[in-house]
């Protein structure tokens, strides 16, 4: 039986043509994404010298700045050197932080990735068991509650939502920490991934465990608000579709239980367009995590970026964009070729 | 088919289209009514902002930091400013600024999506190419980009959003107006001597106008979120503006004073799911199949 389940997971012929294709687009776009981010950078009316050297640099100042940085050469060749840049690993350094960009993404990605899968899983395990649960109950007070609830996920401002929650539980009722990654008194668990909770898990130190989860839960469920609602909404519609197939009528008619009826049929089948909201609901998450971060002192990639682009801190915004919208592409094309597996359908194109 | 994700509002487009009455029974739900109702208070208080705000939106007065009270129903700020009277005129902000943000995208998006779909071949390459590499980036990131880059102000914000914005329009309508011109009641149309401008004007647009009406609404609701957003990281409007966004972001500052953030707050997040009620309902009148209130589960 699990023999004949990975044989059927084996990529035919067609799927790896099929993702083949999506391999080659992916490449192109994110040579797109490269000139892109480069054109906006650097095609700025702000003159990074000045910005750079404070009042008044000497002429042979701003000569130098130029120099070393490149700015003196026509715009292709400045593009052609930032993309052996890239090759070899070097986004450039920091104008603020004075530190290489890769180092300073490497400490600021793990702590918003951490943040971005426990928002994630919350809004998968709510939006989902709310789409399922209004679908189910199609048309009754349940349904209608859970609509508003999904338009106000939507709606509401992740920045003022995190305010008053800040002000709730930290302020008046004290029950969870005001922000930033861990207490004050706690040293950050050894570095293996540089995620505070899966390091401390490896290392054995509940306490430390314990304190990041508390750090964590409040900003991640506030991120997840925005995902629940637009989950809740895909899972409905994707269940309701379903439910109105032959099969499912069939399966009703021989008698199997309501639990397997849809677990088994009715939300296997939903799952492959519950999939491709995914990359959407990654967006999200990191639209929030740029107004969250902010707010709760986490430091991520959000908040790198927003300090980069308020002091017009050109090679730091430029690797935060690189970053994410290559990790954005990354994760559309794990979804369609997911969507591909769980829907063989699509693969036939 | 491509690489980037679905438009970026959530939006779950039919496949068939119906064509849009406002008579329509969802249009006549709750839901509908109230978002209607809210829309038209926060429209009207854009406009009266003048007669009805107690005190002008940046008059400074003696009394800082007054909890909300029958002299300040809303409390005062940092500067002793009447709050009630700074959301009143935020209003004349958001509203119309968010508005004239989502029109421009539209317009844009759908001219471009409506060329791109009906000359097709190399124009039709390029301008999706160009839709896929501005989906490539996550908006907020793109905006925060260009808004840095050129500099922080509510026109730049503007820009931003619409630069991010147009591409959904222009995929959407494109899609539109491929899956309207190979319909049969269009070529039969052709068939029967209409001439192009007859067939797109009678047949297609029709058809193309419904979807970017509800698309349009939820945007607008979108835009609104966005635009506050980057005024609240300080990129957008800038203060002394009396701007919903930046208003909450000064109350960030002055955590225990939770009256300064939490009124403009509730007047984005109002004004937002209005637009989302409507426009929610909107796609219901427009796509009964699967729908929030149709009954059944006919097909």
């Amino acid at each position: 039986m699990a023999n004949a389940g990975w044989q059927r997971l084996l990529p035919s012929r067609a799927f790896g043509r099929f993702v083949g294709r999506r391999l080659v687009a992916l490449v192109i776009l994110s040579i797109g994404i490269v000139v892109v981010t480069f054109v906006l950078t650097h095609m700025v009316p702000a003159n990074p010298a000045l910005a750079n050297l404070g009042q008044n640099p000497t002429p042979s100042e701003i000569r130098n700045f130029e120099q070393i940085n490149g700015l003196n050469k026509p715009l292709p060749v400045q593009l052609g050197l930032y993309f052996e840049h890239l090759l070899q690993g070097n986004l450039g350094t920091s104008e603020v932080t004075n530190d290489p960009i890769v180092h300073d993404l490497g400490q600021t990605i793990p702590a918003t990735a951490e943040l971005a899968i426990l928002s994630i899983a919350i809004a998968l395990v709510f939006g989902v068991g709310f789409g399922l649960l209004a679908a189910l109950r199609r048309n009754t007070v349940t349904d209608f509650i859970l609509r508003i609830l999904s338009l106000v996920g939507v709606s509401v401002p992740t920045f003022w939502l995190a305010l008053i929650a800040l002000y709730l539980f930290f302020f008046k009722l004290g029950i969870f920490p005001g922000g930033s990654r861990l207490s004050p008194a706690d040293v950050p668990p050894p570095h293996v991934t540089g995620m505070y909770t899966v390091d401390a898990l490896l290392a054995g130190q509940w306490s430390t465990l314990w304190d990041a989860l508390r750090h964590l839960i409040l900003p991640a469920i506030i991120l997840a608000a925005a995902n629940m609602g637009l989950l809740t909404r895909y899972t409905r519609s994707a269940v309701l579709e379903v439910m109105e197939q032959d099969y499912v009528r069939a399966a009703r008619a021989k008698g199997l239980s309501r639990r397997s009826i849809v677990f088994g049929h009715i939300l296997r089948a939903a799952l492959p367009s519950i999939v491709t909201v995914i990359g959407l609901a990654f967006a999200n998450v990191l639209t929030g995590a740029v107004l969250v971060e902010n707010i709760f002192s986490w430091p991520g990639i959000g908040q790198y970026g927003y300090q980069a682009s308020v002091a017009l801190d050109l090679p730091a915004i430029a690797g935060v964009s690189l970053f994410i919208a290559v990790v954005y592409i990354v994760i559309n094309f794990i979804v369609d070729v997911l969507y591909g597996v769980l829907d063989p359908r699509v693969r036939i194109q | 088919m491509s690489l980037t994700s679905p438009p970026d509002l959530g939006v779950v487009l039919p496949r068939r289209y119906r064509r849009l009455r406002i008579g329509h029974p969802a249009m006549r739900r709750p839901l509908a009514i109230t978002g209607a109702v809210i829309l038209v208070i926060w429209v009207l208080a854009a406009i009266l902002a003048p007669v009805l705000a107690p005190d002008k939106p940046d008059a400074v007065t003696s009394s800082l930091f007054a909890a909300p009270s029958s002299a300040h129903l809303f409390g005062t700020d940092q500067l002793g400013r009447d709050v009630l009277s700074r959301v009143l005129y935020g209003a004349r902000i958001s509203v119309p600024v968010s508005a004239l943000l989502v029109l421009i995208s539209m317009v844009i998006g759908s001219t471009l999506g409506s060329i791109a779909g009906y000359f097709g071949g190399f124009v039709d390459g390029l301008i999706m190419r160009l839709v896929d590499l501005v989906f490539a980036f996550p908006a907020i990131i793109l905006a925060l980009v260009v808004t840095a880059v050129l500099g922080p102000s509510l026109q730049n914000a503007v820009f931003a959003l619409v630069l991010v914005s147009w591409p959904t329009y222009a995929r959407v309508v494109r899609g539109l107006v491929l899956s309207a011109g190979n319909a049969e009641y269009v070529q039969t149309s052709r068939l029967l001597g209409a001439s192009a401008r007859q067939t797109l004007v009678r047949d297609v647009l029709p058809n193309v106008i419904g979807p970017v009406v509800v698309l349009a609404t939820l945007d607008f609701g979108n835009a609104i979120l966005l635009l506050a957003g980057l005024s609240f990281l300080g990129l957008g409007a800038q203060p002394p503006t009396a701007e919903w966004g930046a208003m909450v972001s000064a109350g960030t500052q002055y955590f225990q004073y939770w009256w300064m953030s939490t009124f403009p707050g509730l007047a984005i997040f109002t004004c937002v799911l209005a637009l989302n009620f409507l426009g929610d309902s909107l796609r219901d009148a427009l796509d009964p199949h699967g729908s929030w209130t149709t009954r059944g589960g006919g097909r």
